[in-house]
Order: C-alpha cells, then structure tokens, then sequence
C-alpha cells in the first residue's frame, strides 16, 4: 500500500489511453456536425444513428479492454459515417484494424514520452536551481533524493558556492551516502545526526528535501523524521522546498496517513536482536510482549508546513496541487476497480 | 496540526485550581475518563486496572503525596538566612507549611559527624554503611524500594570499581577486567610528565603573587566599608561580594586573612535578601567562558596542559569556538602516564580516564565521581610548609579542576559544584588545624552530594509520580538518572502505564535505560527519534531530563531532547523537564552553537551493529567533508511546560529566581 508512485502511473497511463480516445471521438463528432448538413435522408438518419452511438461510448465509457481491442465493427460504423469531410478521407481509407493498431501506436508513444519524462525529470528541476540557490547559503537536507542530489549539483555547477547539511536519516542511512557523493562532486558537505536537527536550524537558510509521495492536500510522504525537521523549519522561520517529479503526485487525499500509508520495517534495524535477545522474552501478565519496537519508513507531513514545490513543469504551491490532478489522472481512476475472482 | 486527542483532561469548574496542584487523593475528579486508556496496547490490563485505580486511590499514594492539602500551590518558600560557614547550616528547605512529613527533617540533624538521619515513619533504610549515613524514606509498598538502591556512596577507592555501582546515574560499563594489568603493561612509558612540572610551578608562582596583591586591595576596601557602614548590614554584603568574586573558577584569587574575619563576624547578620551595593553587583556577571577560537589563549592553555591533545583536522567552522581534539589518543596516552603521578592525584587521574573513555557519564554520575575524587585527595593533602591551606589547597583543586576539563569539558553540574567547594575553602577560619579543616571540608561534601543529588532526587521523584495517572503513556529521551527513578518509582507504587523510550545517535544511551526498564517489569517502546511523530499520537506526558537549565528558561540537555520537545508542544503533549536545583546556572543561551560540546567524529560515521553501512568509512579526512557530533541542545522554554525541582515545581521562568534566592553566594541554601 505505501508504493503510491504505481499506482500514480497506472492511472496516468489509463488517463493516457482515455485521452487518446477521447480526442478520436471529438474529432469524429465534429466530423458528424460537419456532415449533418447535407439533406439526404438517409444519411440523416445513419448520421443520427451513429452520432447517438458515438455520443454513447463516449458517455457511458466503455472499457479500455475494449477501447484497445475495439472490434472491426463498432468502428466501422464509427467512421463510415463521415464520407463528406476531406480531414477524414484518411481515416475513411484506413482498414479497421489498422485503426485500431493506430490508436494504440498513440498510445504507446504517449507512454514512451511518458517514461522519457520521470527519466528526465531531475535534470528539469535542477535547471530551476539557479533561481532559488544563492551565494554563502546554508541548506539542510535530510536522507538521500537523487533529485535533490541533481538540484544541488547544478547549483554548484554555476558557481554558487553555498554549504550543505545532510542529517542521515536513520535507519536507512542514506544521508551518509549523499554527503560522500556530494563531497566528491566538491560540496563543502557536513554530516550532522537527526536529533541534531533542531541545534542546527537556527544557522541554516533552506530546507531542500525529496520525497516519496505527494497527496492531493499538498501534503508529502517522506522518509521518517521529514515532519520533525519541517516543524523545527517553521519555527524558525525557514522555507521548506520539496523538490519532486509530477510522477509522485498521487490524486488520494489522506486520510489517517501515518497509519494508512505507512510501512514498518524490521526492528532490526533499531534495536540490535543480539543485544536484546534475552529482553525479547519478557511478557507482561496478560502475556503480551513487554517490549514493543516501532520502525516506521515513513512520515506525513501536512501541507501547512511546506512552502514550495519544486516539480518539473514549475513551482507551486500546496494548496495548488490539486489542481494538476485534473491534468494527469481521470477521475474515473481515482478508485481501481478490483476484478470479482470469478 | 490537529490535536490528536478528543479532550485533554479538563477540571470540573466547581473546584477550577489555578496554578501547579497535586492531584487530590480522591481521584473521583479528575476530569473525564482517559480515552487513552483504550487505546494502550494493554487492552485488557489496562483498561479493567485505569478503571479500578480510577475510582479508589491507593492508599500509599496519598501518603506520599507531597502537599498533603489538594488545594495547596508548591511554592518557593521565602529566601533564608545564609547563615554562614562554621556549623552546618542546614535543614532542607520546608515547602510548605501545609506540607506531609514524610521528607521532614529536624533541623540541626546535620552536625559534623556522619550520622545524618531523616527520619520519618518507619521505613526502609538503604545506602551503604561504610559510609555511616542512613536515609530513611516513608513506606513504598514494594519495600525494595528506591531504585537509589543502585546509589553506592563508597569512596573512590583507587583499586576499587566505583562503576558497577552508580547504576542508575551512570552508563553501565564495568571497566574491563584487566583494567590495573593493562596499566602495569605500560609503565615503561615516557617521562614527559617530568617536563610539565615547572612548566606548571611557574604560573601558580605568579598567580600567588597577583593574588597576593588583590588581596590586600580588597581587604582594605572591605575594612573601609565596615568603618563606614552603619551596622555590619553592608559588612556582610561587601563579604558576600567578595566571596562571590572568589568564586569565579578561571581567576585563582585566594582570600586573605582580613576577609575571612570580616566575614565571620558579619556572618551571622548577614540577610539573605540583601542587595549588594552597585559596583559589587557588576562583579557577580558571570565571566565569559573561554572561546577556542582565540589563539593566544589556546597557546596559554596549552602549555599548562597535563593531557596532550591534538586538533582534530576537519573542524566545522561553525564551532570553531570550541574545542575539538582528536579523540582515540587520549586513553592509551593517559593510561601510560599513571604512575609519574605528580601533579594530579591517582583518584582524580582515574576519574579523568573514565570521563574519556565515556564509562561515567551523565550531569549527576560526573559531579559525584568528580566530588568524591576531591574528598580522597583532600583526606591525603597535606599543606606544604609556608604556604596556608586555603590557598594552597584551592590551587590543587584549580589543578584538578583543569585537568578533568581536559579530559572532558566540564558540565554544569560539575561547575556548579566546584565553586561550592571553593567557596567552602575560602569561607574556612582560619583558627582550624589543618586536620579539622580537612574533615570540615570533607563532610561539606558529603553534605552537598546527599543534600543536592541525592536527596533532591527524592523530592523530584515525590513530586513527579503525582503527575502519572494509570493508562498513561508516557515518554522520554535518552538516559536520564531522575526520570529513570520516577519511573521506577512509579511502578513500584502501582501504576499502570508505558513507557516510550526515544532514543538518537551516536550515542544510543536509551538502550541501556530499556535493558534497566524491561527488567524491572516496565513495559516498554523503543523508537528511534525519527520516528517521534509517529510515536507521538499515543503519548500523554513527555518527562525529560536535563544538564542543566539556563537562566532565561533554556532547557540545556542531550542533543534530540529540542526536537522531542518541538514535536511534543505540536501534539499538545505536556512535557515536564526534571532537574536538581543545583545544576540551574545564571547563564543564558538563545541556541545550541553559543556553547556545545563537540564528541567524536568517528561515532557517526560507524553505526554499530550495523556492517552494511558503511558509506564514510575513511572519509573523515576528506577535505570536503566533515563529521558533526554535537552533545548537547538547547531547548527553548516556550516548550516546556513545568520543572519538577526539589524546590518544587516550577514554570520555567522561575528559575532565574531560584538561582538569585538560593545561589547566592553558592552557598545553597
């Protein structure tokens, strides 16, 4: 449940494909209203006839099984309706199933692009670096985000020369390998622990994070302990950025995320079995375990507490996120349908 | 945020209390059933036993209950007489005149002789007879009681293993078996010591003679102000305003004869409340600590240094103030020197390597093991001829007290207790043999570690355990000696709760406070501090402990104490900070970076237990990167919602008062 980046992109695929189709539709139904004006009766009434279906598969959507699929006939009636029009003579000499092979050469080209763009996306974003990075900065981030990894670097690359804290995000400790990266690439880098986070604030001039998900409310799923650093941001005034790719932007609104969308990883990763082997036998009288470990992998962050988004296509901020829902996803994807077993 | 809880308890209008109050022992209004009583994963045992304990208060409960009436406030009670030196002063402060007896003590139990008792009920007696001083406690039905069981006032003997004893205010680390072998094995060591010798004599030559020449400046200011003043009124301030300026650690002023007398004779006048005149009060500001980034001094320091130290090499430059030596060659360097003990006595020497090697460790582990170092070497001085004991004394001790901060900077709680101490030299009369002056010293001492550490404790513990009902969760940070007994002090009496323990690198001292807990039948949470948010929806109270608080309501504790104090305020958490009186200090701090402590390096970059990381192994020296490990933080006072002292419970901004009514002079009373 918490790999909410799938589930963006199925739907955005199936927005891809709805996409596709609807724009075929639109064209044949302009096609129609194009037509309806020649008076031969016949026509009139096939043309009714086939607007009425057209109208109906767009209305009642049909399922994109059979949007891909389409069947010879179905789309014959579709489009030998329009004999007058020019623009369609091309569709009109198109062989059935090669319309169908059209559509879904769209299709997958639409998908490539797609691909092309989460592959892409960090190095869009760094080129907004210059305009928010400056001179003998002081930036804090927390884990590891290759897309603030790219961020920084390019920033560099243009000659800023500003100073980094990475606090290591415990318990995966990705922080220590993006300061030794960023180290090499010549950024004057210091590794600092998260309960040193709150000491440091006070001297730093920029939150920059990535995360895993963004909700529709503007609020982010990041790495644990990302909500205990934006706290301490806003109380000393500092802005929290969160840099991510339009592919993170999830169309779900939370509902009780720390619980919902989050995942526990094994203790073992705090508390050392070893150490605590014979602790781990204890029972209390009703005989529960004596000893619980919590290990969280993630935190929610409520969008009052971020200040900017940096994505691909821009900079925004949270109470705007919702509207580049209506841009990526349909709204009939909100919710996939589990297929009955039978 | 939203608060996550659907009603914090609220009291019944009819019986609105304003102001810190102990709960009633009849808990039948105690606001609305906890609804978090259902939600503890001890479904079961919870919810039957929260309802039960709800309705009928057990009875030992009221019986401790330190203001017995529910509808009396804590106060501070008013400022005292100062009465001075000669014999000791002092029975505990009295809280309240409406206060239960159980901690009563009768005044003058505290006499030169070591059979201090508190006597009350009939009780269980504990701590060690070797020592000759019982302390008796009201009734725990769990007789085995306090958990200062663990306390073991045996001397620091030099052969002895003072360790396993402090178990609850230190980290349990038994030093390794081999300890004394290991010390004989290197013996062969270098003779640098030898060299340090004059390099050291020198100085304090010189400062004798600097000092010699204050002294008599102000001895002949004071004897002008007492022909002056109309009584011994500004006598005795102009006493205490030169006492107080003996008391600053880095200038080593010795007082001379005139003073002492003046002070005797004004002693038993003086009133606490009074004000020094103008110009002495500008001495009382304390003086700037030393900043590391001031070469000339650093090049001083290191000179009269015992503990050779070297710079570590990547230094953040953020805290260029302060220092930073590369740890790792200190102990076996130390360990070598043992035996050309000259100028540091073995006891003390011994003290200083546990303080490196992190077996002591923790504000009231460091100041007992540091004060019990002192009476040892106090037992063996003896005054060399033509020089008087209160100066020469004082030396040794500015010897001792430096080197210890070489080994680790000092705390608060160290500081504090030093200038107690020489206060009390200062302050002895000069009609004493030495041996008189030497057993005066000594149960002073002993006095301030019972009276300050260990009997403050108690009445933290006292007040504290009113403050947990059953079905509560409560949470805390790290290892700290005062809430680990409240907790354990809670469950013996009964109650039913949690315990959330958060625990932060490097150094991952909540671990071992979850092996005590789980032992003793606590059932417990461990949870890393990033995960605190999330932890944080269950919790009902916060208890954290401190290095120290700062004047102007800055809580100074474990580094990741500020953000389990952030995040707690935005839950509507109450967090209350428990913190002996002796460690409050007039100090003020708006950040962590004005002063810190800067650990290791290298602990970050390791993660124990954990091979896999290990993606800075050997970048400690690159160029670009550095390691931060920062020890202490500073926690604003807007997140702290009360501080359970042995003066009572107080709101955070109570302190400044605490330390101008009690610490005058640093005498404590």
């Amino acid at each position: 449940m918490s790999e909410l980046a799938v589930g963006n992109i199925v739907r955005r695929v199936l927005h891809i494909i709805r996409e596709e189709d609807h724009s075929n539709t639109r064209d044949a139904v302009e096609g129609f209203r194009l037509s309806v004006g020649g008076d031969n009766d016949y026509i009139v009434e096939q043309d009714h006839l086939n607007l009425s279906v057209a109208a109906q598969s767009s209305l009642c959507r049909p399922s994109l099984h059979a949007l891909l699929e389409r069947s010879p006939d179905s789309a014959t009636t579709y489009f030998t309706a329009t004999t007058e029009d020019d623009s369609e003579e091309k569709r009109k000499s198109l062989d059935p199933n090669a319309r169908s092979l059209e559509f879904r050469r769209k299709v997958i080209s639409a998908v490539n692009d797609l691909i092309e763009d989460i592959n892409t996306c960090h190095l869009v974003i760094a080129e907004l670096a210059v305009e928010h990075i400056h001179h003998n900065e002081v930036i804090l981030t927390f884990g590891r985000s290759r897309t603030v990894k790219e961020f920084l670097c390019a920033a560099k690359e243009k000659k800023r020369s500003f100073g980094l804290f990475v606090a290591e995000g415990a318990p995966k400790y990705q922080g220590h390998l993006l300061a030794k990266e960023l180290a090499a690439r010549g950024l004057q880098t210091t590794v600092i622990t998260d309960s040193a986070v709150f000491a440091m604030i006070s001297r730093v001039n920029m939150v920059i994070v990535g995360v895993h998900a963004v909700m529709a409310n503007g609020g982010v799923i990041g790495p644990v302990g990302l909500n205990m650093v934006a706290l301490a941001a806003r109380k000393h005034a500092v802005p929290f950025v969160v840099v991510t790719g339009t592919h993170k932007l999830c169309p779900l609104y939370p509902n009780n995320p720390e619980v919902s969308l989050n995942e526990m990883r094994s203790p073992s990763e705090v508390l050392s079995f070893e150490e605590f082997s014979d602790c781990m036998d204890y029972r209390i009288g009703t005989g529960a375990p004596q000893l619980h470990v919590g290990n969280p992998s993630f935190d929610y962050v409520p969008p009052e507490l971020v200040s900017l988004f940096i994505t691909d296509i821009g900079g925004y901020y949270p109470s705007y996120m919702y509207r580049l829902i209506a841009d990526y996803y349909s709204s009939d994807d909100l919710v996939i349908q589990q297929k009955p077993a039978s | 945020m939203d608060p996550r809880r659907a009603s914090r308890t609220v009291s019944d209008p009819k019986i609105r209390q304003v102001g810190f109050f102990a709960p009633p022992p009849d808990r039948s209004f105690s606001g609305p059933p906890d609804p978090i009583s259902t939600s503890t994963p001890n479904p079961a045992a919870a919810t039957t036993t929260a309802a039960a304990a709800n309705t009928s208060s057990p009875p030992p409960i009221s019986d401790l209950s330190p203001s017995g009436n529910s509808l009396s406030p804590v106060m501070i009670p008013p400022p005292r007489h100062s009465s001075d030196t000669t014999h000791r002063p002092v029975p505990f402060p009295p809280v309240s005149p409406l206060r239960r007896d159980t901690l009563s003590l009768t005044v003058g139990s505290y006499n030169n002789n070591n059979n201090n008792i508190i006597s009350s009920s009939p009780t269980a007696s504990f701590y060690d007879e070797s020592k000759g001083i019982t302390v008796k406690v009201s009734p725990t039905p769990a007789a085995s009681s306090f958990p200062g069981g663990g306390f073991d006032l045996t001397a620091v003997k030099a052969s002895s293993v003072p360790a396993s004893g402090l178990t609850t205010v230190s980290v349990v680390k038994t030093l390794p078996p081999g300890f004394t072998e290991t010390i004989v094995e290197k013996v062969g060591g270098s003779v640098e010591m030898q060299n340090d010798l004059p390099a050291n004599s020198k100085p304090l030559k010189e400062r004798t003679s600097k000092a010699e020449r204050r002294a008599l400046q102000e001895a002949q200011r004071a004897a002008k102000a007492a022909a002056k003043a109309e009584g011994s009124k500004l006598s005795a301030t102009t006493s205490g305003a030169v006492a107080s300026a003996n008391a600053k650690p880095t200038k080593a002023t010795k007082p001379s004869s005139q003073k002492n007398d003046s002070a005797t004779v004004a002693s038993s006048e003086k009133k606490g409340g009074d004000r020094p005149p103008e110009k002495d009060r500008k001495k009382d500001a304390p003086h700037p600590r030393m900043q590391y980034d001031d070469k000339s001094r650093v090049e001083k320091a290191k000179r009269r240094a015992v503990v050779k130290q070297t710079e570590a090499r990547n230094r953040v430059e953020l805290f260029r103030h302060l220092p930073q030596y590369e740890h790792g060659t200190q102990l076996p360097d130390l360990e070598s020197k043992f035996f050309q003990l000259d100028p540091v006595h073995p006891v003390v020497y011994k003290v200083g390597l546990q303080y490196i090697s992190g077996d002591i460790s923790g504000g009231n582990a460091r100041c007992i093991a540091m004060l019990q170092a002192f009476q040892e070497a106090i037992k063996d001085y003896s005054t060399p001829d033509e020089k008087t004991l209160t100066r020469d004394l004082t030396a040794k001790i500015n010897s001792y007290v430096s080197f210890l901060n070489e080994c680790r900077p000092l705390s608060i709680s160290m500081g504090n207790a030093i200038r107690f101490l020489k206060n009390r030299i200062a302050k002895l009369p000069l009609t004493l043999s030495e041996s008189e002056a030497k057993a005066f010293l000594q149960s002073d001492i002993e006095q301030f570690i019972s009276e300050k550490i260990i009997l403050a404790d108690k009445v933290i513990v006292k007040h504290a355990v009113t403050k947990i009902r059953d079905g509560d969760v409560l949470l805390t940070h790290g290892s700290s000696s005062a809430v680990e007994m409240i907790l354990l002090h809670a469950h013996e009496l009964g109650k039913q709760f949690r315990v959330v323990i958060v625990d932060s690198r490097p150094k991952l001292e909540g671990q071992l406070l979850l092996r005590r807990l789980v032992g003793k039948g606590l059932s417990c949470t461990y949870a890393n501090i990033n995960a605190v948010s999330y932890i944080m929806h269950e919790v009902t109270r916060v208890f954290l402990g401190a290095s120290s608080v700062l004047s102007n309501g800055t809580v100074y504790s474990r580094v990741g104490t500020a953000c389990v104090a952030m995040v707690a305020h935005e839950f509507r958490v109450p967090v209350l900070v428990c913190c002996e009186a002796y460690k409050f200090h007039e100090r003020v701090q708006l950040d962590s970076i004005c002063s810190n402590e800067l650990g290791d390096p290298d602990a970050i970059s390791k993660v124990p237990g954990r091979e896999d990381i290990n993606y800075l192994d050997g970048c400690t020296n690159s160029e670009n990167l550095q390691l931060l490990n920062l020890i202490y933080d500073a926690t604003p006072s807007d997140y702290v919602s009360m501080i359970v002292t042995d003066y009572g419970m107080v709101p955070p901004t109570s302190v400044p008062v605490i330390v101008r009514e009690y610490c005058r002079d640093q005498v404590w009373i």
